[in-house]
């Protein structure tokens, strides 16, 4: 059974702050359930079912649904892949209803990284002594950035990418992020600009990384008959698609993601192409996050995202693919260091029409939003939406 | 002379207590499936490619090439690398002995066991053959 056109998302909210000194992490949780639920024109007692995941503090939905005062849950889920896990979710919730164990599924993500002086890409995290890959991974100090920046080494080896090209990923991301009031870094980058900053993790630069921020986002998911009697657009769910990439013994390629088989599914489900997206929201936590995973999602050929990404191909109103038109990761808003949800959050405003005038894509009916979990150099979950406007 | 970073210690389990053991002895093991021969890294008791054959761990020559690096750009730097050895299997390390800006994907290099902090089991480093 497909559940392609089973369920639609109705509300989306993502919270203004960027840094919550002020504010606990079940809190931010609670005030972005209410945003999304806002925006739908929806109350918690609608909410029968619930999705969250790591950063929600507590055992799995427990703590959060008391906290926020869900009392009507008839199916939750804490499925936990990192940042994509929230396109996970909207899938799970897709699936849930087409099932008929809920109507109404909210999905939060929040986390307070910047207020909390965490070290996020550049200090290894030891983990579980009893993850088995800890032992053998931890002493040689993989943080996120290098771990990346491996994947950018062997790119630009295998197929000669080059820094001036990862660079126009973010010089992309600052020229949506101008008009994002709330976004972290609103200033235009040139490309210049960014290999000029100093190195992270060679070969990434500083402006190759993205931001640390506070905060967070919700979706509401439900049925097209109930979304049919609420005021709001709908966007419907046409594809998802997941999928889990690893060490695999030793013969890891750092060369491909995970999109390239979440992102397959996801189409096939959908019944479109690459070719027919008029949008795409891309996970963005490094440049070379973006440009691997541009590839594997079929928007050009394996080796020539370089190219495609180059001289403002992803810039709303000059190229062929607008990308992450609220700045994205890179320069707007990374939450609890898991940028899955603000990507389907834009998504959902390009196929209302409610992005930002200066980047709205005109006739915006079809779009993607695809996300990566863990690392793209060692071990990492990948998944993908086909959002279609109602 | 440069700082050198002293990586944690290893955190050995019942399953990997071999692996530590034999490092300690300059001995790099690997796992390789009796049936299939085909090596996998990190070694554990269960084949991670065939569900048929023993895992029996044997002992790597120690020589092979880097796959990827990368320096962090730490207050002590360092180099993080995939190897490939020349059995197959890619394994995380660093590379040491050498200065960053030499560092080349496709270079040939050569085990050497690296202390850690606390009196930890070696790890396996690489540096130029």
């Amino acid at each position: 059974m497909s559940i392609r056109g089973k369920a639609c998302i109705v509300g989306a909210y993502e919270h203004p702050t960027r840094k919550a000194e002020d504010k606990s992490v079940a809190q931010l949780h609670a005030e972005v359930a209410l945003g999304a639920l806002r925006d739908a024109g929806l109350t918690r007692a609608d909410v029968d079912g619930y999705f969250c995941a790591g950063d929600a503090p507590g055992m799995g939905p427990l703590s959060m649904a008391d906290y926020i005062g869900l009392n009507r849950l008839t199916h939750y889920d804490s499925t936990d892949v990192g940042g994509c896990s929230y396109l996970m979710h909207v899938a799970h919730a897709a699936e849930a209803i087409a099932m008929g164990k809920c109507k109404v599924a909210l999905i939060t993500l929040a986390g307070r990284p910047r207020s909390e002086g965490v070290a996020t890409g550049t200090a290894p995290r030891p983990g579980d002594p009893r993850q088995p890959d800890v032992q053998f991974e931890f002493p040689f100090g993989p943080a996120i950035a290098n771990m990346y920046a491996m994947c950018a080494q062997r790119h630009m080896y295998e197929y000669g990418t080059t820094s001036e090209q990862l660079a126009w990923i973010k010089v992309a991301a600052s020229h949506h992020a101008q008009h994002n009031e709330h976004a972290m870094l609103r200033k235009v980058v040139t490309v210049e600009d960014v290999v000029n900053s100093p190195l992270v993790a060679d070969p990434l630069h500083r402006l190759d990384c993205c931001v640390i921020s506070d905060g967070g986002g919700a979706l509401v998911v439900t049925s097209p008959e109930i979304a049919r009697t609420l005021k709001r657009p709908i966007v419907n769910i046409r594809g998802t698609g997941e999928a889990i990439k690893h060490v695999d013994g030793g013969r890891i390629d750092l060369t491909y993601t995970g999109a390239r088989y979440a992102g397959a599914r996801a189409f096939e489900m959908a019944g479109v192409k690459p070719a027919d997206i008029k949008y795409a929201s891309i996970y963005d936590s490094f440049t070379i996050t973006v440009l691997m995973q541009l590839e594997d999602l079929g928007f050009c050929e394996k080796g020539q995202g370089g190219k495609f990404v180059s001289d403002g191909n992803l810039i709303a109103g000059v190229g062929k693919l607008p990308f992450n038109t609220d700045g994205g990761g890179l320069c707007n808003n990374h939450p609890a260091n898991r940028g899955g949800i603000t990507k389907v959050i834009e998504a959902v405003r390009q196929l209302r029409g409610e992005a930002h005038p200066a980047v709205q894509v005109k006739n915006c009916d079809l779009a993607v939003a695809h996300g990566t979990g863990g690392s793209l150099g060692t071990r990492h979950g990948s998944a993908t939406l086909v959002l279609e406007r109602g | 002379m440069t700082e050198t970073r002293i990586p944690p210690a290893p955190t050995p389990d019942p399953s990997t207590q071999k692996f530590w053991d034999a490092a300690r002895q300059g001995t790099l093991l690997i796992g390789r499936n009796s049936k299939t021969g085909k090596t996998h890294y990190p070694p554990r008791p269960v084949c991670p490619f065939d569900d048929e054959g023993e895992v029996e761990y044997v002992a790597a020559k120690g020589t092979g090439t880097i796959y990827s690096f990368s320096i962090m750009r730490a207050k002590v730097p360092y180099a993080i690398a995939y190897v490939e050895l020349d059995e197959g299997p890619r394994m995380m390390t660093n590379i040491i002995g050498t200065p960053f800006e030499s560092i080349r994907i496709g270079q040939k290099v050569k085990l050497q066991f690296q202390p850690t902090a606390d009196d930890g089991a070696p790890v396996p480093m690489f540096t130029p053959a």
